[in-house]
């Protein structure tokens, strides 16, 4: 077995003997789409969203929510953690690279996002009806753009915040904005024109819209791809460049 | 030829000097100490040594490599202070996990049977106590079988018999041709393991002996103490060459003086039929050189 499959496996299994992450990275957004697909008002559809219902566009934010706490509070706080203990420090000493460790870590996240997915859209289209996107493919590629900024933002948290305490409190104070512009509470398409322009160039905002696009089988929005491969150039290099070690 | 080679090694972060200038050299299959005073530079060395440091300034050689070199890795185990494991992780997967990082790794359970934690081999490294996380940490620079290992204060937070333990098996793993460089500041540890031992003050090499050369550096002094059976002219011990000071406390006798001191002493109250009761002798212990060497000006 190749070092980096080994190492990814041991994050998984710790990661999973932590009731919290399992919790709101697997069974939140599920629990979220039972919630909300009970309630009436989200069977409607508003013109604003061209023909789906609230429903449907709320598969995406559950999951867009599961990426949003990895990458600003799971991600940056593990992997500070990691620096302040040492064990980063003790991985330089051995053959393997500590960058691995990262690597794993990244690699762990991106799977629970796309068990959690199975989940989410299982559960959204056997109890409520949300269509089945006709291109899985689009899908695919608008989960992993999502991931990949909300990924880079919290690298780039992890590479600066001196603790992993602090990486929390930072991340936690992005979260909740960046999801409120996702349209976790007002959906982004029923939004004042002005917030729905500030979220445009948001990661969280930006990987909804594609998980819109890929459910309503539109081409994916060039703006949206565009915002999330600039986090993920900007805010990864900058990851690279500032990562201290120790 | 020489393990590991250092040559004026310098050292500062930002306008702290932590290492001002250090050599020595490390034969292969002995036991070398690395002795000093807190903030010293014993550990700013050591980080350079295992690569994990870059110098300022200043050469080293480990293996006829340049340290930091990735050949190293495999072949040189470094136990480190502060650092810890995920807390989740068990004693058998941290284990496992890093078997895999060596191309040539030890059997762990052979290691783990060694340093005592076979029972903990499920316990997860949260529940662990400071001295098995210890052991633990130990383990895992052996793991790679090196050639060289460095431990950097291995035994501290480790309890009188753990650390006794570990001693036996520091010297078990010298018996297997493992080159040992260790930093510590128990003199005890210095002068039961350690060939040589460098002294460390202020970034700067002030000793570099074996414990016993050290000891005498500090003065080859000793004391004798001892109530005499019958009373006597202090001529009669002053005479001799090895004593140099006679002093009286009462009933009570001290003897100040050098070389075979003990001999001569009990050799002329034998000659003269005077027993010397409750006699204790005191020498000059590593300690005392350590406070010596490092005393500050």
């Amino acid at each position: 077995m190749s070092v980096f499959l080994k190492l990814t496996l041991t994050e998984l299994k710790i990661t999973f003997r932590e009731p919290v992450y399992i919790f709101f990275t697997l069974l939140f957004p599920v629990l979220l789409i039972a919630i909300l697909g009970n309630v009436p008002t989200m069977q409607e559809t508003p013109p604003e969203l061209g023909g789906l219902r609230l429903i449907d566009v709320y598969a995406g934010l559950a999951l867009g929510l599961a990426i949003g706490i990895i990458g600003l509070q799971g991600l940056p706080s593990v992997l500070a953690t990691y620096r302040e203990r040492g064990i980063l420090r003790r991985l330089a000493t051995t053959p393997v690279r500590p960058g691995l460790l990262l690597g794993a870590q990244l690699a762990m996240n991106l799977l629970t996002v796309l068990v959690s997915a199975v989940l989410v859209y299982t559960v959204a289209n056997l109890a409520f009806d949300v269509p089945i996107p006709e291109s899985p493919l689009l899908l695919l590629v608008a989960i992993l753009l999502n991931c990949s900024g909300a990924f880079a933002v919290g690298l780039l948290l992890a590479a600066v915040a001196p603790s992993g305490k602090t990486a929390n409190a930072i991340g936690t104070f992005l979260f909740f904005p960046l999801m409120f512009l996702a349209g976790l509470w007002v959906p982004r398409e029923l939004m004042p024109e002005l917030l729905r322009r500030l979220g445009d160039f948001t990661p969280f905002a930006a990987g909804q819209d594609l998980m819109t696009d890929a459910l309503a089988g539109q081409s994916p929005a060039f703006l949206s791809i565009t915002v999330l491969i600039g986090y993920l150039v900007i805010c990864g290099a900058a990851a690279v460049k500032f990562f201290r070690w120790e | 030829m020489t393990v590991i080679e250092v040559r004026n090694l310098a050292k500062r972060y930002g306008e702290t000097v932590a290492v001002r200038d250090v050599s020595f050299s490390v034969e292969p299959g002995e036991i070398f100490g690395i002795l000093g005073p807190n903030g010293a530079g014993k550990t700013t060395t050591v980080e350079c040594i295992s690569g994990l440091r870059t110098p300022d300034s200043g050469a080293i050689t480990v293996l006829g490599h340049r340290a930091g070199d990735k050949a190293l890795r495999s072949r040189v185990g470094v136990q480190l202070q502060e650092s810890e494991l995920q807390d989740k992780l068990t004693v058998r997967e941290a284990l496992e996990l890093y078997s895999s990082f060596y191309p040539n790794p030890a059997d762990w359970r052979g290691l783990v049977g060694d340093l005592g934690l076979t029972a903990k081999v499920k316990t997860r490294y949260g529940k662990l106590s400071g001295g098995q996380k210890q052991r633990l940490s130990i383990a895992l620079a052996l793991l790679g079988n090196p050639e060289i290992a460095i431990l950097d204060e291995l035994t501290t937070g480790l309890d009188p018999q753990a650390r006794r333990d570990t001693w036996d098996l520091i010297s078990g793993i010298r018996d297997r041709g493992v080159t040992l460089l260790l930093v510590t500041h128990f003199m005890e540890e210095a002068e039961r393991l350690c060939d040589r031992i460098a002294v460390i003050d202020k970034g700067e090499v002030v000793a570099l002996d074996t414990p016993g050369g050290l000891v005498q550096r500090a003065g080859d002094e000793q004391r004798i103490r001892f109530r005499p059976s019958v009373d006597f002219a202090d001529e009669l011990l002053t005479e001799l060459p090895e004593v140099r000071e006679l002093r009286r406390q009462g009933s009570r006798i001290e003897v100040v003086g050098s070389g075979n001191l003990l001999h001569a002493v009990i050799s002329v109250l034998a000659r003269d039929g005077i027993v010397a009761a409750e006699l204790t002798l005191e020498q000059a212990s590593l300690d005392d050189a350590f406070v010596h060497l490092t005393r500050g000006e």
